[in-house]
């Protein structure tokens, strides 16, 4: 319920507004077993590597939830299908009840209004200042006065902490604070789902420990589904309300992050302790280490010359 | 044998496939869904690649006319014909000279450009988060680069043409001797607006879009890695220099009746 409170004193199109949001919320806070994202039996290969074997997993709606698992296993790759730069060989994947591969591209763009994605790399557009890049998706999808998106741009900043640096250019930020733009300008449409791509990786503790609230933050205050790729077994499991792992194309555990640091699959157990030799191998494939030393003839490789 | 068959097909395959994806990205970026709201972007575009290349165009052009100014004086001198420099010069500079030379360096210093800034924006993710946000790429980035090829260019050539004209007059009459009233009158004869300027002109339209394309296509395709934009960059220097030569004869075949 809207307390009336809450609404008076505005003008009417503003309470408008408001009520559609908060009905928003309450939607979403009464079907929180609506799954947001379904994925299932995908099939993608990049040539002729197979990444992804019929991987199935859903994404609750309004909930944190992890992708884990070693490198190459394609976690990036999955958000890219999910936010349809990719398209599977077989399997649905779908968003809010539209399946992602079937859409026209200029029904894919409108779909992609409600969602935000948070590059590994940040992504800023390196030609604009901070300021104009979190501008940027407002002043392309809105028809907000300019007075209206330099408050909304600032509160934004604020929310990152970083409103002081908003005439820099991304070339004078640092790792840390390239990512917490990046972010601000991800939430700037308050998207409905957001894809963190490796958020904490080459960040240092107190970077790390400000993203990782924002996140917690953010999805707890705008009630947005998250979706976060990482390495990072403890900055995830602590913020995480449900982890996938995926290894060899498939998902191969999955569950609150308690249940799954007591899940006694190998793959599982290597990947969370960190194991450097299990079911995962160490080594890329390659013939008998002793044959390849005796064997003179196979000192052809370019690497040797 | 086999082997050499089964590349040949491959290499026919990929061509096809670049052809493809190429006229694809013009479609989307220009025919598809054209934007007046991303008037702006071509302005900055036309400032980007055609005001930037202007320095670099003027002093070829300069160079250029006043070589044949001398080159062309050493020849006509001989038979008594040096009143005619002003309209031999005239007619090389607008109909050949201006449009391919200045289409080579546009080649060389727009179309390097746009190659490898899109390729960085590609491998700085940046194409992939505009596309997250919502906006495609090809209105956004390709487009208007299109466009502001297809606009500067034939202004290029048209300055370059100018200024190789004085640049052989300066030589011509002012250092040569050659006198004045028959060097200008003998051009103003002989150069026809629609006969020679128009299909000069032409010429340089098609070179515009020609290196643009190329240059765009490039950078959108290029592999996202320092060395992939290197070569991406370096292909696009090359296969554009090589289609404003080519096309050059094939525009000069249809063109001028042979």
């Amino acid at each position: 319920m809207i307390p009336s409170s809450a609404v008076s004193g505005v003008g009417a199109n503003h309470v408008q507004i408001q009520a559609d949001d908060f009905s928003r919320m309450n939607n979403q806070a009464n079907n929180v077993s609506e799954d947001h994202i379904t994925i299932s039996e995908v099939v993608f290969s990049r040539g002729r590597r197979r990444i992804f074997d019929g991987i199935s997993l859903n994404v609750p709606r309004g909930k944190i939830v992890g992708i884990m698992g070693p490198s190459g296993t394609g976690k990036t790759t999955l958000l890219r299908l999910i936010g349809g730069q990719l398209r599977p060989e077989r399997g649905i994947v779908e968003v809010d009840g539209r399946r992602i591969p079937q859409l026209s591209r200029k029904e894919l763009f409108d779909v992609r209004k409600s969602m935000g994605m948070l590059f590994q790399s940040g992504a800023l557009f390196t030609d604009l200042s901070v300021f104009d890049n979190v501008a940027f998706p407002l002043r392309i999808h809105t028809d907000l006065p300019d007075d209206m998106i330099r408050d909304l741009v600032l509160i934004k900043l604020q929310s990152v902490g970083l409103r002081g640096a908003s005439e820099l250019f991304p070339s004078e930020l640092s790792g840390g604070m390239n990512r917490r733009v990046a972010l601000a300008r991800a939430v700037a449409l308050d998207p409905r789902l957001i894809m963190y791509d490796e958020p904490f990786s080459g960040l240092d503790p107190i970077a790390l420990g400000v993203v990782v609230q924002l996140i917690k933050t953010l999805n707890h205050v705008f009630g947005m589904t998250s979706i976060i790729v990482s390495h990072d077994i403890h900055e995830t499991a602590s913020i995480a309300d449900l982890i996938y792992v995926i290894s060899d194309g498939k998902v191969i555990g999955s569950g609150a992050p308690e249940e799954l640091f007591k899940q006694d699959t190998p793959r599982v157990q290597q990947f969370i302790k960190g194991l450097p030799d299990g079911p995962v191998p160490f080594h890329y494939p390659a013939t008998d280490f002793r044959d390849q030393l005796l064997n003179h003839d196979s000192l052809n490789h370019s690497a040797f010359r | 044998m086999l082997a050499s068959i089964r590349q040949l097909g491959q290499n026919g395959i990929d061509l096809i496939t670049a052809l493809g994806r190429a006229g694809n990205i013009w479609w989307q970026a220009i025919w598809r869904r054209p934007r007046l709201a991303n008037a702006h972007l071509v302005f900055r575009q036309i400032y980007q690649l055609g005001v930037l290349s202007v320095v670099i165009t003027v002093l070829s052009g300069f160079s250029i006319g006043a070589v044949l100014a001398l080159q062309g004086y050493n020849q006509l001198v001989k038979y008594g014909s040096e009143s005619a420099l002003g309209l031999g010069v005239a007619l090389v500079l607008v109909m050949e000279i201006g449009p391919v030379v200045s289409g080579l360096l546009f080649a060389g210093r727009a179309g390097s450009a746009v190659t490898a800034e899109i390729g960085l924006m590609k491998a700085t993710e940046q194409l992939s988060s505009m596309e997250m946000i919502g906006v495609d790429p090809l209105q956004r980035i390709v487009a208007p680069r299109l466009w502001a090829g297809f606009i500067s260019m034939p202004i290029l050539a048209l300055m370059f043409s100018v200024v190789g004209i004085w640049g052989s007059s300066l030589i011509g009459v002012d250092w040569l001797g050659v006198y004045e009233g028959a060097f200008w009158s003998a051009m103003q004869d002989g150069v026809d607006f629609k006969s020679h300027v128009l299909k000069g002109i032409i010429k340089s339209v098609v070179f515009g879009l020609i290196v643009t394309w190329i240059a765009v296509y490039q950078g959108y395709e290029a592999e996202p890695t320092s060395e992939g934009i290197s070569r991406a960059t370096t292909r696009t220097v090359v296969h554009s220099s090589v289609a404003v030569l080519v096309l050059d004869f094939f525009l000069t075949l249809v063109m001028f009746n042979f």
